[in-house]
C-alpha cells in the first residue's frame, strides 16, 4: 500500500493532523467548545470556496476566514445563555456563503464533497509540507504555554484567581483551533471535524483522570482512527473519511460504556 | 509579628457609587483574619483590591513583601465543576503548579505536591475525581491548589458558605492546623461569626461608610450580620 507516493503522502500527512487534533480536542473538550469548532469548520468550507473562487488553494481559503473569524466567534458565544442563538446564526451564514462562492466559481459538485467530506487521498506533496508545518506551529503552540492552557480550560476561575491573564490566553487557543479545525477538514471534511477535533478527547476524558492521560489516549485513539480508515479505505475503496467515523463511534461506545460500569 | 499588608486611607469609588472609604489596616504575618460584614458592602471588593485585580481610588495598599513579591493565593467562592469533571483531586490540584513551562512535572514538583496533598488530608483520595468528591473534600481540594503556590497570604472567600456545619469545621480546623504549623497569614471571608470567632484572631468588620477593626476578643459578642 506505502509504495504508492499517494498513500505515503496520505499516512504522513494524517499522522500529523491526528496528533495536533488529539491534542487540541482534550482543550477544546475542557472549554466546552465542541459546538465553536463545529462552527469554525463550518466558516472554513466558506473559506475553502472562497479559495476555490478566487483560485487559491482551498486550505489557504480556510486558513484565512478561520483565522479571521475566530476571536469574533469566540466573543460572540461567550455568554453560554446565548451560545447556542449566536452559533446557530453564523453558522448559518457561512454555510450559506459557502454555497454562494462555489456556485459563482463553476466548479462541479464533487468539488463541494471534497471539501464538506475530506479528501485525503491525492494530497500532494507540497500540501503534506504545507500540514506538517502547520501542525508542528500547533504543537510548539501549545508547548509554550501548556499550564497555563491547561489550568485556564480545567480551571477557569481558579486561575483567574491566580491572576492568570484568562482572556488573552482565550483568544490565543482560539487561534490554534482555527488553525487545527482548517488542517483536520483536509482529512474528514468541514462538515466532519467533529471526529478528529473532539470524539477522541470525549473518549479520553471518560478513561482518563490526568491531562497527559488524556492526551495519550486522544492521540492514539485519534491516530488509529486515521491509519485503520486509510487501510480500510484503500482496501475496499470506500470513503476514508466512513471508516474513521466508524472507528471513532466505535472508539466512544466502548469508552461511554467502561465510564457508566466504572461510575456505578 | 511583621505587618504583610498595611492599607492606609483605603478608598474605592466608581464612577457613581463610593464602595469603600478611609479604611486603614493591618493584616500581620500569622495571623487569621475574618473579614465580615452586611452583603453589599464591599467585601469582595476589598479582596480584588487586595489580590491586585482592582485599584485603590484613594490611599494605599502597602504590602511587605512589596506586591511583585508577595505571593497571594485566594479561593473563590464559587466554581462551575460539573459532576462529570473528569480530573483526580491530584491533577486538580497540580493545576497551579505554574513555575515550569515543561508540561511533565518534575521530581521536586511531585514531592511538593505529595507535602500538600498530606498537609491537607488528601493523600487517600488523591485519585478520587472531583466531580465525584463531596462538598468539604472539594473544599480542601480548592485550597490545597491554593497553597500549592506557596503563598504568603491565603483569602479564603466564603469558602464554608456551602456546606454543611460539620463540613465547615473540619475544613476550618484545617486552615487553623494550617495557620499554626506552618505560619499561613489568612483572611477569613464569612458571613459565619460563630466560625470566625473560633477560628480567627482578628477581624475588619465593615459596614456601610464605617469599619471596625481588632482582635476577635474585641468584637460585639451580639453583633448579628444582616
Amino acid at each position: 500500500m506505502l509504495t504508492f507516493d499517494f498513500m505515503r503522502h496520505a499516512f504522513v500527512a494524517s499522522t500529523f493532523i491526528a496528533i495536533t487534533c488529539g491534542l487540541i480536542g482534550v482543550f477544546v473538550v475542557a472549554r466546552n467548545m465542541s459546538f465553536l469548532a463545529h462552527t469554525l469548520s463550518e466558516i472554513g468550507f466558506a473559506g475553502a470556496s472562497f479559495g476555490v473562487f478566487m483560485g487559491i488553494a482551498p486550505l489557504n481559503g480556510m486558513l484565512l476566514f478561520t483565522l479571521l473569524s475566530s476571536i469574533t466567534i469566540g466573543q460572540m458565544s461567550a455568554k453560554e445563555s446565548r451560545r447556542e442563538a449566536s452559533i446557530s446564526a453564523i453558522s448559518s451564514l457561512f454555510v450559506g456563503l459557502g454555497i454562494l462562492f462555489l456556485s459563482l466559481s463553476n466548479r462541479n459538485a464533487s468539488y463541494a464533497i471534497n471539501i464538506l467530506f475530506g479528501s485525503i487521498i491525492g494530497i500532494s506533496l507540497a500540501d503534506v509540507y504545507q500540514l506538517i508545518i502547520l501542525s508542528g506551529a500547533i504543537m510548539i503552540g501549545l508547548l509554550i504555554f501548556y499550564r497555563y492552557l491547561v489550568f485556564d480550560s480545567y480551571d477557569p476561575i481558579g486561575a483567574q484567581a491566580q491572576g492568570l491573564k484568562t482572556n488573552l490566553l482565550s483568544i490565543y487557543f482560539l487561534i490554534l483551533l482555527a488553525v487545527s479545525v482548517s488542517i483536520a477538514a483536509q482529512i474528514v471534511g468541514s462538515l466532519l471535524v467533529f471526529i478528529l477535533v473532539t470524539i477522541p478527547a470525549f473518549i479520553a476524558k471518560y478513561l482518563a483522570k490526568s491531562v497527559p492521560g488524556m492526551l495519550a489516549i486522544s492521540v492514539a485513539t485519534a491516530l488509529l482512527g486515521v491509519w485503520l480508515g486509510l487501510w480500510l479505505g484503500y482496501l475496499t475503496n470506500w470513503p476514508v473519511t466512513f471508516f474513521i467515523a466508524t472507528i471513532e463511534f466505535g472508539f466512544y461506545f466502548i469508552a461511554l460504556l467502561y465510564h457508566r460500569r466504572i461510575s456505578r | 509579628m511583621t505587618e504583610l499588608v498595611n492599607a492606609q486611607h483605603l478608598g474605592l469609588a466608581f464612577s457613581n457609587r463610593q464602595v469603600l472609604k478611609d479604611l486603614s489596616f493591618t493584616i500581620e504575618r500569622g495571623s487569621m483574619t475574618s473579614l465580615i460584614g452586611p452583603n453589599g458592602v464591599g467585601k469582595t471588593t476589598l479582596v480584588r483590591l487586595l489580590i491586585g485585580n482592582l485599584q485603590p481610588t484613594e490611599g494605599q495598599l502597602v504590602f511587605n513583601p512589596d506586591k511583585q513579591k508577595l505571593n497571594i493565593g485566594y479561593v473563590p467562592q464559587f466554581r462551575n465543576l460539573e459532576a462529570e469533571y473528569p480530573l483526580s483531586i491530584r491533577s486538580f490540584v497540580s493545576l497551579n503548579q505554574l513555575d515550569s513551562h515543561l508540561p511533565w512535572k518534575s521530581r521536586k514538583e511531585r514531592q511538593a505536591l505529595d507535602q500538600i496533598l498530606e498537609q491537607t488530608h488528601l493523600t487517600a483520595l488523591q485519585k478520587t475525581t472531583v466531580g465525584n468528591a463531596s462538598g468539604g473534600e472539594k473544599q480542601k481540594a480548592y485550597l490545597a491548589q491554593a497553597l500549592i503556590s506557596k503563598p504568603d497570604l491565603l483569602i479564603l472567600d466564603e469558602s464554608t458558605a456551602s456546606l454543611d456545619i460539620e463540613t465547615k469545621e473540619e475544613v476550618m480546623a484545617l486552615v487553623a492546623e494550617l495557620n499554626r504549623e506552618h505560619g499561613l497569614t489568612v483572611i477569613f471571608v464569612t458571613h459565619d461569626l460563630e466560625l470566625a470567632r473560633k477560628y480567627t484572631d482578628q477581624y475588619l468588620f465593615l459596614k456601610r461608610g464605617q469599619y471596625e477593626a481588632g482582635p476577635m476578643s474585641q468584637l460585639d459578642p451580639n453583633l448579628e450580620l444582616d
